[in-house]
């Protein structure tokens, strides 16, 4: 079960990154349709302003995330012995190197890891993640967010987020420069014309209004399926579910964070901010319970 | 022409059976890192014993025979030859025992539990039990890759002509099987 959990999730994982870079090629062309008879300029484009903003995203350090989340770094093992230790052996055993290690200052559990990759990680708990948590859920949280490190979730995730933010700009590119009256499009029309270039007009521009949405939608299912897979990851590593489910346990049972920023919220192990609303659809974690019930199948 | 071609087909033999080898050969020095990792631990835990038994004697006066027992295990473990990696992992399974009981004792004498330095003492040594527990498990999964190149085919053959002989694997105290790692 467990490691069909993992194959599973790695599958789902091509499968949104595929639709992915279909979505933004698909309303690049529909921009570069609609608004400079082109589709193929439309598409470069897309890819263009995708590739630059990942770029600006990826060098965002380690440093700046953990700041904006008030967390502080500790050097020695001797500050937090059982935390510092806990990660060493995650981390042994899932054969990365160590990561810096923070902690932030709140009372609420929780926890998340950064870093472009395994060798420039970074993971951190709160204070309150220390004090509630026994040893054994404390290496379930800690070899959770080591996979996430092992399985490069920060690199993947920023990607989609990335690519989902470059469609957003397109789209608003567009729709600005049509109401400005830049389009070339609606004063000429040229080759295919009537009843095809109509219907290839009204695609592009369903394309180009349902495109953020589909996007958003895709980057948060990507975020749900690496949780789950972290999870599973998790307990390859420790070889016990029951950490991670007692674990999770009390972390959804407590109070919302206050030192988290907002824009990291998906990073952290579940959602700091506690929000629920009712379609899940845009949930970046997904719900305590059916992560529980999975835990529970491994 | 052909001679190019017979050439070229010897090569390319050469070259697999080459990074064949290299396969193997990787994957042995992969189970030595692991069992080194967990030998560190081990002497670790050997050097942390007396210093507990020190520190815990004072306070507990009448449990003699549990401190001469996790001592004489500790003397047995450090004159075993290098490579007994079964008969290494027994003892310690032993020390892990003779350990919890004397830990167990801190609930008996709440001045033992007070002692900062016992608690130090007590957070290492859970500390190199757990890092011993995940580096067998470390040990065991490479011992398993290694095995298995040793049996399939083709690798199998490499093996074979350079005498390549399998790993055993580290046993798992049953208890642990189910249970968690260790927390005193």
């Amino acid at each position: 079960m467990l490691y069909q959990q993992i194959a599973q999730n790695k599958r789902k994982t091509v499968f949104v990154m595929i639709g992915f870079l279909l979505l933004i090629t698909i309303i690049g062309a529909a921009i570069g349709y609609v608004f400079f008879n082109s589709s193929v300029a439309g598409m470069i484009m897309a890819v263009l302003i995708g590739a630059v903003y990942m770029l600006i995203m990826l060098s965002q350090s380690t440093d700046v995330v953990m700041s904006m989340n008030n967390a502080t770094e500790i050097t020695s093992e001797s500050q937090a012995p059982d935390f510092w230790h806990v990660i060493e052996d995650m981390a042994l055993v899932g054969q990365v190197p160590m990561p810096r290690v923070f902690i932030i200052d709140d009372p609420s559990p929780n926890a998340f890891a950064t870093g472009p990759n395994p060798e420039h990680a970074a993971v951190a708990a709160t204070r309150g993640l220390l004090e509630r948590l026994n040893r054994e859920e404390l290496e379930g949280v800690m070899a959770h967010e080591v996979s996430h490190i092992r399985n490069y979730d920060i690199r993947l995730q920023t990607t989609a987020l990335a690519l989902t933010a470059a469609i957003s700009i397109l789209v608003n590119f567009a729709t600005n420069s049509f109401l400005w009256g830049g389009g070339r499009r609606r004063d000429n029309d040229r080759d295919g014309g009537g009843a095809l270039g109509i219907i290839m007009i009204i695609v592009s521009i369903l394309a180009i209004i349902l495109g953020p949405l589909a996007a958003s939608l895709a980057q948060m299912a990507l975020s749900r399926n690496r949780e789950y897979l972290a999870d599973a990851s998790a307990v390859e590593l420790t070889r016990n579910p029951q950490g991670l489910i007692s674990a999770l346990e009390k972390i959804s049972q407590s109070e919302p964070m206050q030192a988290a920023d907002p824009s990291s919220s998906s990073l952290y192990i579940a959602n700091p901010f506690k929000s629920d609303s009712w379609t899940h659809l845009f949930d970046t974690h997904p719900a305590t319970e059916k992560r529980i019930e999975r835990l529970r199948n491994m | 022409m052909t001679f190019i071609v017979v050439i070229v087909i010897v090569i390319i033999l050469g070259l697999i059976y080459a990074s064949m080898y290299n396969g193997m050969q990787r994957s042995k020095v992969n189970t030595e890192e692991s069992w080194s990792q967990i030998d560190v631990q081990l002497k670790r835990r050997n050097d942390l014993i007396p210093n507990l038994v020190e520190t815990t004697k004072g306070y507990a006066k009448h449990e003699k025979e549990t401190f001469a027992q996790v001592v004489n295990l500790r003397n047995q473990m450090t004159q075993l030859p290098a490579d007994a990696h079964t008969e290494k992992m027994e003892l310690s399974n032993q020390i892990t025992d003779s350990l919890k009981s004397i830990f167990a004792l801190a609930e008996a004498y709440p001045d033992l539990k007070a002692n900062q330095e016992f608690t130090k003492l007590m957070e290492e040594l859970t500390n190199t039990e757990n890092k011993i527990a995940y580096s067998r498990q470390l040990f065991n999964s490479s011992a398993a890759n290694y095995n298995q190149r040793l049996l399939t085919f083709p690798s199998n053959i490499v093996a074979g002509i350079h005498h390549f002989t399998k790993v055993d694997y580290l046993e798992v105290p049953t208890q642990e099987k189910e249970a968690p790692k260790v927390s005193f």
